[in-house]
């Protein structure tokens, strides 16, 4: 499993420097590890996240946001409207929740169709794997200076330490 | 509640006399009339005219305004978009930008849509910031007023809201026709010689 810690450090590596998002328990070490370096700024939905990251990018930095999945219905429309048809890059980390119907009941219905409402609305994304991480960091930081669109990475359960194994 | 004193303005005309304090301030524009107003009273390249994403304006202007401390960032919102993304205005007040100020441009409707409306004329959002905890908060309906708190605004510490009652009148303002990827590269290089 990869500490959060190294996680960190390998987005930081590749360039980001603007970090928000909404809390899931699979992203928890990650966003204590973004606390506890002072770079995480929290928001209450995840539209209000993804354009935060719109005026971050505009004002130079390179933004990522935080997500449940569930997250993404709420912000469908911001990313599609905002940061898509006015190319503003971010990185959508996703965690994944309701992966092959092993979730609580609310979680299943995103969970079976993640990769298809993201393919529908043609935001490029990856699975993160302990063993392909380092070349699924270089792959978003690649799309994101080239294409200048969101990119997603979708995270599941057991990858990266969280607070509650 | 008592009938409010006071001449009300169109809000294109409270825009021009806004837009006329400013300079090279970045300014967030909500999407609608609004942004398709700003864009004939006055286009700047520090202009950023919202198309969609509707609630997100002042979300937009709080991710600029964290990462250019050093400049006054205004937000030009309406009622139906402040209802639409109120959770912001927590969050901008918890966060705290000193340069951030949320002009509210209040008509009681949703005047892109064909004037439904909406229940502003019930729920005071100069309040609601308030309690949020926004600093500085001033509602203010004739144009001398608007113009004298939004000046003070300028000047003070935030983060500031200044709600402006005008008409459902609407300006004869067609669409923004820059590409929005244009806009982007442009609002951006015009904001990165500010820190």
């Amino acid at each position: 499993m990869i500490e959060s810690d190294a996680f960190v450090q390998a987005l930081q590596d590749v360039g980001f420097d603007f970090f928000t998002g909404v809390p899931d328990s699979i992203l928890g070490g990650i966003i204590e590890t973004l606390m506890e370096r002072r770079l995480y700024t929290p928001a209450v939905r995840e539209d209000e996240a993804v354009a935060m990251a719109a005026g971050a990018y505009m004002a130079g930095k390179v933004p990522m946001v935080l997500m449940q999945n569930s997250g993404v219905g709420t912000s469908l429309n911001a990313i599609i409207s905002l940061n898509v048809i006015y190319k503003q890059p971010c990185l959508l980390l996703i965690s994944w929740r309701g992966f092959q119907g092993k979730d609580a009941p609310e979680h299943l219905v995103m969970g079976e169709n993640m990769t298809q409402v993201l393919d529908s609305v043609k935001i490029p994304h990856r699975t993160i794997s302990e063993q392909t991480l380092v070349d699924d960091l270089h792959w978003t930081a690649q799309t994101f200076m080239k294409e200048r669109v969101p990119v997603a990475l979708l995270l599941k359960k057991g990858i990266v330490k969280s607070l509650h194994p | 509640m008592r009938p409010e004193e006071g001449t009300m303005q169109s809000r294109a005309r409270i825009i021009a006399a806004l837009l006329e304090q400013l300079t090279d301030q970045p300014v967030i524009i909500c999407n609608g009339f609004p942004s398709r107003e700003a864009h004939k009273i006055a286009d700047r390249a520090t202009h950023f005219y919202m198309i969609g994403s509707m609630g997100t304006a002042a979300a937009i202007g709080l991710g600029v305004a964290l990462n250019k401390p050093n400049k006054k960032v205004i937000v030009l919102d309406g009622d139906g978009n402040v209802l639409m993304g109120m959770g912001t205005l927590a969050t901008v007040a918890a966060l705290k930008p000193k340069n951030f100020v949320h002009v509210v441009l209040d008509n009681e409707v949703y005047g892109t849509t064909g004037n439904q409306p909406t229940i502003s004329n019930v729920v005071r959002l100069e309040q609601v910031a308030k309690a949020a905890g926004y600093v500085n908060v001033e509602r203010a309906i004739e144009r001398e007023d608007a113009v004298y708190e939004f000046k003070a605004m300028l000047k003070k510490d935030g983060p500031s809201m200044l709600l402006v009652k005008v008409t459902e009148q609407c300006e004869d303002a067609g669409r923004v026709l820059i590409e929005p990827a244009d806009m982007t590269q442009r609002f951006k290089k015009a904001i990165e010689q500010t820190s």
